[in-house]
């Protein structure tokens, strides 16, 4: 029972977070209040023993993508009035289409929510007993799911490499070293032996 | 006691929520990218809440996968969108019509 209470605390605070987002004025509420949502989800997500994930949440999206997104919003000078244009006579349609989805998805689940359960595939199915959400995750990734987990790992490696690349900018008229030209220098290159047009006597 | 249902009603109403975003923040290409997020996040409710009531790990491991992959596809898309700022000086979705497709 008091876990019933505290889930349709948490949902009423996701849902009412996720109003914000999309209705806020301001892209910096918009991102704040993203990150309630994540927080709250991640609750839940505690709430629905998948205690691992409820971590990973909080430390990725809110450590890292959330911060990224604060750092862009933040740093772009955007003009927020032309932004707003739209936004009424849109309103009616993106509710009705909202509220149509929400409808449609009730009613699948409504009409069939009991037999959901019925049809599991027992492929990865947990053994009593052991109630260690990270060890029974890091059982079946590093076993069953290893291709994919290193799949990831290289999309990770190439979004890196992708983000980089598209922001990287060589400004002309900066000052930096030329390492190579460094290391590949000549004697002839750098030092000229003259003769003192003056003669000998002056350099004495 | 918390039913398979209680998730899955809350994911398909923020989904719906991500989907109202979509539509009235069309100018606003930040937070279309921040409604796609929800949607995103819906969708790993919907594992989650389905991993927890067949008892079956396979869900918890599709919603790592998708955390991964978001969390790329925000940073390429964040990085485009400021090479898009660098070049144009707006992110307005209304001024994007150079390809006029």
């Amino acid at each position: 029972m008091i876990q019933l209470t505290i889930f349709y605390i948490f949902a009423a605070v996701l849902l009412v977070a996720a109003t914000v987002v999309i209705t806020s004025r301001n892209p910096v509420y918009s991102a704040l209040f993203l990150v309630l949502c994540f927080f709250t989800s991640s609750a839940l997500w505690l709430l629905a023993e998948a205690e691992f994930l409820g971590i990973a949440l909080v430390l990725v999206y809110v450590g890292a993508v959330m911060v990224l997104f604060l750092f862009v919003v933040m740093m772009l000078d955007i003009n927020l009035a032309p932004m707003r244009e739209g936004f009424a006579r849109y309103l009616p349609v993106g509710l009705g289409v909202g509220a149509v989805m929400v409808a449609e998805m009730a009613l699948v689940v409504g009409s069939s929510s009991a037999e959901f359960a019925e049809g599991a595939i027992a492929s990865t199915v947990v053994e009593g007993g052991d109630s260690n959400n990270v060890r029974l995750l890091g059982n079946v990734i590093y076993t069953k799911y290893v291709f994919q987990f290193e799949v990831a790992a290289v999309v990770l490696l190439v979004a890196i490499i992708a983000a980089i690349m598209l922001t990287l900018r060589r400004r002309g008229g900066t000052k930096h070293q030329e390492v190579a030209e460094q290391v590949a220098v000549h004697k002839a290159d750098r030092l000229r032996l003259v003769r003192d047009p003056r003669g000998k006597h002056d350099n004495q | 006691m918390i039913e398979l249902w209680h998730y899955l009603v809350l994911a398909a109403i923020l989904f719906g929520i991500g989907v109202a975003g979509i539509f009235l923040n069309r100018k606003n290409i930040l937070v279309l990218l921040m409604s796609i997020e929800l949607m995103l996040l819906a969708v790993n409710f919907n594992f989650i809440a389905f991993s927890q009531a067949v008892n079956n790990l396979d869900g918890q491991i599709f919603v790592f996968f998708i955390l991964t992959v978001a969390a790329a596809e925000s940073a390429i898309g964040l990085a485009i969108l400021v090479v898009l700022f660098r070049n144009r000086g707006t992110i307005n979705v209304g001024d994007l019509n150079s390809m006029k497709g």
